[in-house]
């Protein structure tokens, strides 16, 4: 799956801005790497699935909780359905994890799930990780986000 | 935790490139830096949100009744304790000491309401996840309010009978019901409450949370006022020197960045809402106290929380609550950051007000002292007596407005005079 350039340069507007500005704002700024891969659709560590992630909402604010969508497909390309996904992460720069315990709340069909219950509560860098069980086996794939 | 590796590097890359350029107040902002400014000021908050749980939250004459009840003294053991007496209305609803003092002498400080509605989760702990359940646990706090649920409940049907009922329809019958009676530590209330019939124990907790409801709605009407900061980033001279002086703007700078202050500082009420461990240490002489540990646990048993019998909310709507973190290392001594609006002119600081000023404050997160338990998210910082100082100014300029000011900042043809005031 891939994402409408419009509604990526949206999402990512401001983190966009952020790394511009990257070294002049940087003396008052906690520093984020500059070499991210804030790309929305990666292959899992192992390679075994592809994963999508995409807020319900946009733009993706601190503060409020919020809904995203994952869409996984197998090595084929095949939408994968029914595979069981726990989700975590946190702050790679703060040493802490996710302020809240998002799950997967919907199978929408597909390869399409619901998680809810998203919250990041500091601008900065974060990682969502999520862990993926599917027919091929598990695999891990972790996505960093720039608020 | 999480990379530390990765965290210790960054620290190592900001401490030999940094150092010094923190100082000097550079003259140009990027867009994204007066974004984050702009962020923290008033004009960034959002509409009240709505509370689900609470039918009458937005409710007028809800909010009329809930401010008799909030100054009723009558509400207590000794009928001189009412919610206004820690949140003091002249000292933005708190008391100024160390903790809270009703009928005894709590374990934590008051905290302040303005804004509250905006807070997912109460108490230093959050172990209420609604306004109005917060309101309920004091009410049955030996230390502060005292009192018991058929109390309450005797006192709304003689004294505020119409008031209620025009809110939430007609009282339950209360007739024989002893005077004293609901799950409160006095193991005497407490029996004659385990001795009521389950329907009738439900219909007095119904009035109970209720009440709860009222105050809520009138707490839901208290609400951050402006203050100077607010007022020169809505101004002309926004950023430059203005309604705000170059010091106090190299505060504002330190703060957001070196002091890494906006990483629980952060939104128009300067907090993120969340629990922290910075290390603050224990009050002597109180009982340990986990924080948001003990907090996630208590509002999920909580009978009062947006999913139990009394809230009227639906459950997917207390996404707050279902998808609270419930356990983990974050949790344990964490508290939630107040908002930073009006605290200059509050101390004693944190959570059982272990810290008399906003210096000894900032002294304190410089050094990031380990924490009595669990872990500080804090690391050490080489800011100057200078730099705290300049963040100590700029925490002053969060103060409300005097009347003086707000007439000054209101009128952009004098903008001028202010500002040869502001710098004085
Ligand atoms: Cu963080």
């Amino acid at each position: 799956m891939t994402f409408p350039t419009s509604r990526r340069a949206l999402l990512l507007g401001l983190p966009a801005l952020l790394l511009a500005a990257g070294t002049a704002g940087a003396a008052w700024m906690m520093r984020v790497p500059s070499d991210l891969d804030l790309s929305r659709e990666k292959a899992t560590e192992a390679g075994l699935y592809m994963a999508a992630v995409a807020p319900v909402e946009e733009p993706v604010t601190v503060g409020p909780m919020h809904a995203w969508t994952v869409t996984l497909t197998d090595r084929d390309g095949a939408p994968l359905d029914g595979a069981r996904i726990t989700v975590d992460g946190g702050m790679p720069q703060h040493g802490h994890g996710l302020p809240t315990s998002p799950a997967v709340t919907q199978d929408l069909g597909g390869g399409r799930y619901l998680i809810e219950g998203m919250k990041f509560n500091m601008p900065g860098w974060w990682e969502l990780d999520l862990s993926i069980e599917g027919p091929a086996g598990t695999d891990s794939v972790t996505f960093d986000l720039v608020l | 935790m999480r990379r530390l590796p990765v965290l210790l590097a960054t620290v190592l890359v900001l401490g030999a490139a940094g150092g010094g350029l923190h100082v000097a107040v550079q003259p140009g902002w990027s867009e994204v830096e007066l974004a984050q400014v702009r962020s923290l000021s008033l004009e960034a908050l959002p509409p009240l949100p709505a509370d689900p749980s609470n039918r009458v939250a937005d409710d007028p004459r809800a909010a009329e009744l809930g401010r008799a009840l909030f100054f009723d003294t009558r509400l207590s053991a000794n009928g001189e304790v009412a919610c206004a007496t820690c949140h003091l209305p002249d000292r933005q609803f708190q008391d100024d000491l160390p903790l809270g003092h009703g009928i005894g002498q709590t374990g934590r400080r008051t905290m302040p309401i303005a804004g509250m509605a905006y807070a997912p989760f109460l108490f230093w702990d959050g172990r209420k996840d609604s306004l109005w359940s917060q309101a309920l646990g004091p009410l049955e706090s030996a230390v502060e309010h005292g009192g018991d649920r058929t109390q309450y409940a005797h006192l709304v049907a003689e004294r505020y009978a119409t008031e209620y009922e025009a809110v939430f329809g007609p009282l339950p019958d209360l007739t024989m019901l002893p005077p004293h009676a609901g799950p409160v530590a006095d193991p005497v209330v407490a029996a004659a409450w385990e001795a009521l019939p389950e329907d009738r124990r439900e219909a007095v907790t119904t009035v109970f949370a209720d009440m709860g409801k009222a105050i809520a709605a009138y707490e839901r009407t208290i609400l951050p006022s402006e203050t100077r900061f607010d007022a020169w980033v809505a101004s002309d001279a926004f950023p430059k020197a203005g309604l705000l002086s170059e010091d106090e703007i190299a505060g504002l700078r330190l703060f957001l960045g070196e002091g890494e202050c906006v990483n629980c500082h952060n939104g128009p009420l300067l907090t993120d809402n969340h629990f922290h461990n910075t290390g603050v240490p224990a009050a002597p002489g109180l009982p340990e106290d986990q924080g948001r540990a003990a907090g996630a646990r208590l509002v999920r048993e909580d009978p009062f929380n947006c999913l139990g019998p009394f809230s009227d909310a639906r459950p997917e709507q207390c996404g707050e609550l279902r998808f609270l973190a419930p356990d983990g290392e974050d949790l344990v001594r964490a508290f939630k950051p107040p908002s930073l609006r009006g605290v200059a002119s509050r101390a004693p600081y944190m959570h059982a007000g272990q810290i008399g000023t906003l210096d000894e404050v900032l002294a304190h997160y410089a050094s990031a002292p380990a924490a009595p338990e669990g872990h500080t998210e804090l690391r050490p910082k080489a800011l100057s007596a200078e730099e705290r100082a300049q963040i100590i100014a700029f925490l002053g300029t969060l103060e409300p407005l005097t009347p003086d000011v707000k007439r000054l900042a209101e009128a952009p043809s004098r903008s001028a005079a202010l500002r040869e005031r502001s710098l004085d």
